[in-house]
C-alpha cells in the first residue's frame, strides 16, 4: 500500500483513505446486484452493498470488526457483475489488509490464522507444502480434529507428501517477504 | 510445439493426478511441457487478501522466470491462472510493460487444451470414446472472472471444456451453475460454508441428469470430490459423484495407459460408472 496510490473519498472518514483510484466507491448507487449475486452472503453480518454503503458513510471500526470482509471467498462476482465497475472483491481485500494493519481482532479469527500459516509455508519453502501448513493452522487454530480423518484418507491416497517440493534459490523468496508490509505476520512476530 | 508450465502448488500433493493426467496427455499430442525453472508459489488467495504487494511480488518473479524462457505460460490451475493474468495485466511493482506485451501469452490449461489445433489432435487420436456418459462441466471462479483480467468472453456460460467432452463422445449437459463458487478459500476455515456451497452444486447437477462433474481447477475437485461422504452423512441423502479432471477424461478417450491409476487417487472411484456404460 503505497502512500501515492491512496486517494481519499470526500465524505468519508479521513481515517478510511481509498487505496488505488480502481477503487471507485463513490460510484455505487445501491442496486444490491453484488450481494443478489454473492454465494456467501448468507453467512455474512453485513451484505457487499451495506459495505459500500458504510465506507461511504466512514463507518471504519464497524467494517474493520464484521465478519463480511473474512467470509468473502474472493470469487468475484459482485466485481464482475457491478454496473458500475467497482471492483467490490477488491474493496474487501483492501478492508481485510486495512484490518490487519490496524490490529483489529478479526471476527473470523481462524481466516487470517489460515493466511499466515499458508504465507508462513511460502517464507520457509517458497511453495506452500500442504501438509505442514494444515498442520500449523490446526495448531494454531486449536481446531486440531477437525477434517482429521479427511486428512487421513487424503494421505493414504498419497495426496498429501510428506516432505517439501522447495524452491532451490529460497533467499530470493525470502527477499520479497522482507521487502513486503506482510501486516498478518507482523501482528504475531513484530520485528 | 512447446510451452512453459507452472504447475502450483496443489499439483504437487493434493492434485498429483490433474499433474500426471496434463503430462500424459501433453505427451500424447506431442506439446513438452517445460516446467518454468524454480517456479514459487503464487501466493493465492491468502497473498492477496493480506497483503498485495506480497502478491504481486510473486508472481513478478515467476513472469521473470518466464520471461527468460520466453515462451507462453500454461497453468492448470485456475487460482494460479487468475493471480498470474492479474499481474501481467498490471505489472506495477517493476514498471516493466506487463509480461503479455511482451509476446508471453498467459494460458489456461483449458484454453490451451481447448485450442482448435488441439482440439484436432485429440480428435484424430481418440480410441474410447466416452458414448453414453452424461456429465455437466464446472468451471468454478477464478477461470472466468473477472473478465477484465482473464478476457473470458463467455464468463457468465463459458463452453470451452463443454465442447472437448462433446468432442470426446460425451454428454455435456447445460445447466446454470457452470461458475458458481465452491467457497474454495475458505476449504479450512469454513467448512460449514463449503459444504453448503457445495451441496447445491451436487444438487443442481444430479437435478440436470449429470453422472459426473468435470472441472479444470484443483481446489474445486478436491472440495467437491472430498466432502461428499460428510455431506451425505449430515442430509441423510447419498452423493456419489465422480468429480474428474478434463485431463483425465482427454487422457481416458485417447487411450492413456495410466488413467486407471488416476481415477485410484479419487475419493470417488469413476470406474463404477464407466462399466456400467461399457467403457471399460
Amino acid at each position: 500500500m503505497t502512500g501515492d496510490k491512496k486517494k481519499e473519498f470526500s465524505g468519508a472518514s479521513p481515517d478510511l483513505a481509498f487505496w488505488g483510484s480502481s477503487l471507485n466507491i463513490q460510484d455505487c448507487y445501491q442496486c444490491q446486484k453484488c450481494s443478489a449475486g454473492c454465494p456467501v452472503a448468507f453467512a455474512m453480518d453485513y451484505k457487499p452493498n451495506q459495505i459500500m454503503q458504510m465506507v461511504s458513510l466512514g463507518m471504519k471500526e464497524r467494517i474493520l470488526s464484521c465478519k463480511t470482509i473474512w467470509v468473502c471467498a474472493s470469487c468475484y462476482t459482485c466485481s464482475t457483475r457491478c454496473p458500475n465497475d467497482i471492483d467490490i472483491a477488491g474493496v474487501m481485500d483492501w478492508l481485510r489488509q486495512s484490518a490487519l494493519q490496524e490490529g483489529v481482532t478479526p471476527a473470523e479469527k481462524e481466516v487470517p490464522i489460515f493466511h499466515a500459516a499458508f504465507l508462513d509455508s511460502i517464507r520457509t519453502y517458497g511453495r506452500v507444502h500442504e501438509l505442514s501448513m494444515m498442520a500449523r493452522y490446526k495448531i494454531k487454530s486449536g481446531k486440531l480434529w477437525d477434517d482429521f480423518k479427511l486428512g487421513w484418507k487424503m494421505f493414504t491416497k498419497g495426496k498429501l507428501k510428506l516432505l517439501p517440493s522447495g524452491v532451490k534459490r529460497k533467499k530470493e523468496v525470502r527477499e520479497l517477504f522482507a521487502s513486503s508490509s506482510d501486516f498478518v505476520h507482523r501482528k504475531r512476530n513484530p520485528s | 510445439m512447446k510451452v512453459s508450465y507452472y504447475p502450483g502448488c496443489a499439483l504437487h500433493g493434493t492434485a498429483l493426478e490433474y499433474d500426471e493426467s496434463t503430462r500424459a496427455v501433453s505427451q500424447m499430442l506431442e506439446v513438452e511441457l517445460c516446467e518454468l525453472p524454480d517456479w514459487n508459489c503464487c501466493g493465492a488467495s491468502s497473498a492477496h487478501a493480506t497483503d498485495e504487494s506480497l502478491a504481486e511480488k510473486l508472481v513478478s518473479r515467476n513472469l521473470k522466470i518466464a520471461q527468460e524462457q520466453g515462451m507462453d505460460v500454461v497453468i492448470p490451475c485456475a487460482a494460479c491462472y487468475s493471480r498470474f493474468k492479474a499481474a501481467g495485466k498490471e505489472d506495477r511493482l517493476s514498471h516493466q510493460p506487463p509480461a503479455e506485451k511482451q509476446d508471453i501469452h498467459i494460458l489456461s490449461l483449458l484454453e490451451f487444451m481447448s485450442s482448435a489445433a488441439l482440439m484436432d489432435k485429440i480428435k484424430a487420436l481418440k480410441r474410447r470414446p466416452l458414448s453414453g456418459l452424461k456429465v455437466v462441466c464446472y468451471y468454478g471462479c477464478l477461470l472466468v472472472r473477472p473478465p477484465k483480467v482473464t478476457g473470458a468472453k463467455n464468463y457468465e456460460n463459458p463452453e470451452e471444456m463443454d465442447r472437448l467432452m462433446t468432442l470426446l463422445g460425451a454428454e455435456s449437459i447445460p445447466w446454470s451453475y457452470k461458475t458458481d463458487c465452491c467457497g474454495g478459500s475458505l476449504v479450512l476455515t469454513r467448512t460449514d460454508i463449503v459444504r453448503h456451497l457445495t451441496q447445491k452444486l451436487f444438487d443442481q447437477a444430479l437435478q440436470a441428469g449429470a453422472e459426473a462433474i468435470v472441472v479444470a481447477c484443483p481446489l474445486c475437485q478436491s472440495n467437491l470430490d472430498t466432502r461428499q461422504e460428510e455431506i451425505s452423512r449430515a442430509s441423510g441423502k447419498k452423493y456419489d459423484l465422480p468429480v474428474l479432471y478434463f485431463t483425465e477424461l482427454v487422457g481416458w478417450a485417447i487411450g492413456h495407459r495410466d488413467a486407471g491409476k488416476w481415477f485410484k487417487k479419487h475419493f470417488v472411484n469413476p470406474m463404477k460408472l464407466f462399466t456400467s456404460h461399457g467403457l471399460t
